[in-house]
C-alpha cells in the first residue's frame, strides 16, 4: 500500500510539477503563448495510462501534456518542445498544444476541441482492419461533445463497433463557460446510450477508479464489444489557459477544489498513517523537483531549430 | 508484355484506378457515402464491395467523420481513399482537411505521413442547385500540405488517381461530373506517374489559355472557333493545382505573348488569379497584353438553367476573353 502511495504520488507530482514549471517559464519568456495545464485533472491521464499497452493509440487534447508524462514522453523534449526549441519531438514546430509522438502511439494533442477524435477513430478503423489488435483512446474535455466532429467520430465508431475508448475529461468548464448552462443533461455519459454505446461516470481524482474504468473499456473494445465512454469528473485548479484570472468561477470554488482534488487525498492518507508516510511523499518531492529541475537545464541546452529548416518536411 | 488498353468512359477509369489500388494495396480500404453496397452514387465504386469485402464500406452522412477516420487510419498504417459525394459537401469536413490532414506531416518533421487520397465531384450541372455547384479547388490549392489534381480526360482519371493513391501525401481529386461520360482509350498497367505535371493539349502560338477540369474541353473548343478566325491558340491542362507545374507555362506565355486563364469557380480568389500573379510576376517582360480571365462572375449559382447559362463560364466566354486581349496588344 504504501509503495503504491509513492508510486502513484509520483505519477501525479510530475506532471504537476511539470504544469508549475510551465507556468513559471512562461512568466520568464522561456515558453512563448498561450498554454493550457491540467492541474488538477492529473489521475485521469496517470491511471488511463495504466491500463494501456504500447501497441495502442493515444490522441488528446492541448491540456494534453499529462497524458504525454504518463504515456512515458521524455521530460526534456516536452521542455524543449515548449520551449521552441529543436526537440526530439517535434523540433519546435508543435508547441505547447499541438505535439505528437508516433514512437508512443501518441497520435497528438489537438487545438480544435474535439478535432481529434475523427483521428482516434481512424486510429480504431486501422486496427479493425490489421490484426494489431490495438485499441484507440481518445481523451476530451466537456465541451468537445458539444462539437459536431464529437457526434460524427461516436457514431461512425458505433456502427462499426471499432475499438475506441471515450474519455470525458469533465472539469464542468467548457473552456471559459460553465458546461451545465451548455447542456441539458446531468451526466455527459447519458449520451452514450444515444450512440448504443456503453457510457459510465466516475471519479476523475482517483487513480485506481480511473484505472479500473479504462480497464473494463479496454477489454471491451479489444474483444470486439466496441467503443465506450467514460466520463470523468474532476477539477481543473487552474484557468483555461495561462492568462486566465478566472473571474467567472466563484470565489472558493478553487480553494474547495484543492480539498478533493488527488494530490491532497494522497497526502490526506499518508498524514492519516503518519508522519513517515508523510516524510516519504516529501522526499518524493523533493526528488520530483530535483528531476523537473534537470528537464529543464537539459531542454534549455537543446538548440532553436535553424530557421532555414522552416520550409522542410511539407511533402514525401 | 502488351499494355493493357480499354476503351473507358471517365467514371469507369476511376472505378478501374479504385481496383487497381485495392489489389496492389492490401493497405488500401476504400469508404464514404452510399460507396459499398448501392455501388456509389455515380458508379465510381461500382462491384467494388463485392470484389474486395470488407476493405469497402459504407459510412454514416458524416463527413468530418469520414475524413477523419481516413486520418487516423492513414497514420496508422492504412491507404484509405474516401469519396466526398459533392465538392460542396467538403465544407462539413474543412476543420479535419485544414486543421488536421494538412499538418500531419509538417508538425510531425514527417514522423508521420498521411497517404489517404480525398475524392470527389463538382461544378455545375443543369438544373442542380447552388449547394451541388460549386467549384472549391482554391481553397484546397492555399492550403499547404495537400496535393489537389483536377483530371479533365478519363485517363487522366486514371492515371491522377492511381498517382494519388501511390503518393504519401494527403491528395484531393476533385472529378467534374458532367465530363463522366466521356470515353476515351486508357492504358492500364502503365507506370504510376509521381504526382504533378501539366500537359499541352492543344499547340499555338498567339494565345496561351492555362485551364483544367470541364474548361479543357470549353477552352479546345473555344480554340477551333478562333482557329476559323486565323487565331492560334495554345492550350494548357494544368492538371494539378498543387503542385503547379509552372515553367511549361512561363515558356508558353515566352512563345505567344499573351495569357488567359480559364476555370469554373468564381474569378475572385480563384486559382486563376495565382496563375496571372505568377505570370505578371515571372513572366512580365514576355506580355504584348494584359492578362485575361475567364471564371464565374462573384455570385452564388442559381438553379434555374436559364440563369445558370450566363454564370457558369464555357467556350464563349473563353473566345471573348481571347480576342479582347488581342484587340488590346501591343503587336
Amino acid at each position: 500500500m504504501a509503495a503504491n502511495r509513492e508510486e502513484d504520488y509520483r505519477a501525479l507530482a510530475i506532471i504537476r510539477a511539470f504544469e508549475e514549471r510551465c507556468m513559471t517559464l512562461k512568466g520568464a519568456g522561456e515558453i512563448p503563448g498561450s498554454i493550457h495545464l491540467c492541474d488538477g485533472q492529473e489521475a485521469i491521464p496517470v491511471g488511463a495510462c495504466r491500463a494501456l499497452e504500447a501497441r495502442d493509440a493515444v490522441t488528446v487534447t492541448y491540456r494534453g501534456h499529462g497524458w504525454a508524462i504518463a504515456r512515458g514522453l521524455s521530460l526534456v523534449d516536452l521542455f524543449a518542445e515548449l520551449m521552441g526549441r529543436d526537440s526530439h519531438l517535434n523540433g519546435g514546430r508543435a508547441g505547447s498544444p499541438f505535439f505528437s509522438s508516433p514512437e508512443h502511439g501518441f497520435l497528438g494533442e489537438n487545438s480544435i476541441v474535439a478535432g481529434g477524435m475523427p483521428m482516434a477513430v481512424g486510429a480504431a478503423l486501422a486496427a479493425a482492419h490489421d490484426g494489431s489488435g490495438s485499441v484507440s483512446i481518445v481523451s476530451v474535455g466537456d465541451g468537445a461533445l458539444n462539437q459536431g466532429a464529437a457526434h460524427e467520430a461516436l457514431n461512425f465508431a458505433a456502427v462499426f463497433a471499432l475499438p475506441l475508448v471515450l474519455v470525458v475529461e469533465n472539469n464542468f468548464y467548457s473552456e471559459m463557460t460553465p458546461i451545465r448552462d451548455m447542456v441539458r443533461i446531468e451526466r455527459l455519459a447519458e449520451r452514450a446510450p444515444g450512440y448504443g454505446i456503453p457510457g459510465v461516470t466516475i471519479d476523475g481524482n482517483d487513480i485506481a477508479v480511473v484505472e479500473a474504468a479504462v480497464r473494463d473499456a479496454v477489454a471491451r473494445a479489444r474483444s470486439g464489444g466496441g467503443p465506450s465512454m467514460i466520463e470523468a469528473n474532476t477539477e481543473r485548479l487552474v484557468g483555461h489557459y495561462s492568462g486566465d484570472l478566472q473571474a467567472y468561477r466563484p470565489s472558493g470554488e478553487v480553494a474547495s477544489a484543492r480539498e478533493r482534488e488527488p494530490l491532497t487525498r494522497i497526502r490526506r492518507s499518508a498524514a492519516d498513517e503518519g508522519p513517515g508516510a508523510v516524510a516519504r511523499l516529501d522526499a518524493v518531492d523533493r526528488e520530483v523537483a530535483a528531476t523537473i529541475e534537470s528537464a529543464v537545464e537539459a531542454a534549455r541546452a537543446i538548440p532553436y531549430p535553424a530557421p532555414e529548416s522552416a520550409r522542410e518536411h511539407m511533402y514525401a | 508484355m502488351p499494355e493493357a488498353v480499354a476503351e473507358l468512359r471517365y467514371i469507369q477509369a476511376v472505378n478501374a484506378a479504385h481496383r487497381w489500388a485495392l489489389e496492389t494495396y492490401p493497405e488500401a480500404l476504400v469508404f464514404g457515402e452510399d460507396v459499398a453496397l448501392p455501388n456509389g452514387p455515380f458508379g465510381a465504386t461500382k462491384g467494388l464491395r463485392e470484389m474486395f469485402g470488407a476493405r469497402v464500406f459504407d459510412t454514416p452522412i458524416s463527413e468530418s467523420a469520414i475524413v477523419g477516420a481516413a486520418l487516423g487510419a492513414a497514420m496508422r498504417g492504412r491507404r484509405p481513399i474516401i469519396e466526398i459525394m459533392y465538392g460542396d459537401f467538403i465544407a462539413v469536413a474543412m476543420d479535419q482537411i485544414v486543421n488536421q490532414v494538412a499538418n500531419t506531416r509538417y508538425v510531425s518533421r514527417g514522423g508521420w505521413r498521411a497517404p489517404l487520397t480525398i475524392r470527389t465531384q463538382q461544378g455545375n450541372s443543369p438544373g442542380a442547385c447552388a449547394q451541388h455547384s460549386q467549384s472549391l479547388e482554391a481553397w484546397f490549392a492555399h492550403t499547404p500540405g495537400l496535393r489537389v489534381g483536377l483530371p479533365s480526360n478519363p485517363r487522366d482519371a486514371y492515371e491522377m488517381l492511381r498517382s494519388a493513391i501511390a503518393s504519401d501525401d494527403p491528395t484531393m481529386i476533385m472529378e467534374h461530373r458532367l465530363l463522366y461520360p466521356d470515353a476515351a482509350q486508357v492504358a492500364l498497367d502503365g507506370p504510376v506517374e509521381p504526382i504533378g505535371g501539366s500537359r499541352v493539349v492543344r499547340a499555338g502560338t498567339d494565345v496561351t489559355v492555362v485551364t483544367w477540369s470541364r474548361m479543357v474541353g470549353e477552352s479546345l473548343k473555344a480554340a477551333d472557333t478562333l482557329a476559323d478566325r486565323g487565331v492560334s491558340v495554345e492550350v494548357i491542362d494544368l492538371r494539378w493545382l498543387s503542385p503547379l507545374d509552372f515553367a511549361p507555362v512561363a515558356a508558353s506565355v515566352h512563345r505567344t505573348g499573351r495569357l488567359v486563364v480559364a476555370h469554373e469557380a468564381n474569378l475572385t480568389g480563384g486559382f486563376g488569379a495565382e496563375v496571372a500573379a505568377r505570370v505578371a510576376d515571372e513572366c512580365f517582360w514576355d506580355l504584348d497584353a494584359p492578362i485575361g480571365r475567364v471564371g464565374a462572375p462573384d455570385v452564388r449559382i442559381p438553379a434555374s438553367p436559364v440563369l445558370q447559362a450566363v454564370v457558369v463560364p464555357a467556350a464563349g466566354a473563353v473566345v471573348e476573353v481571347v480576342s479582347r486581349i488581342l484587340a488590346e496588344s501591343n503587336r
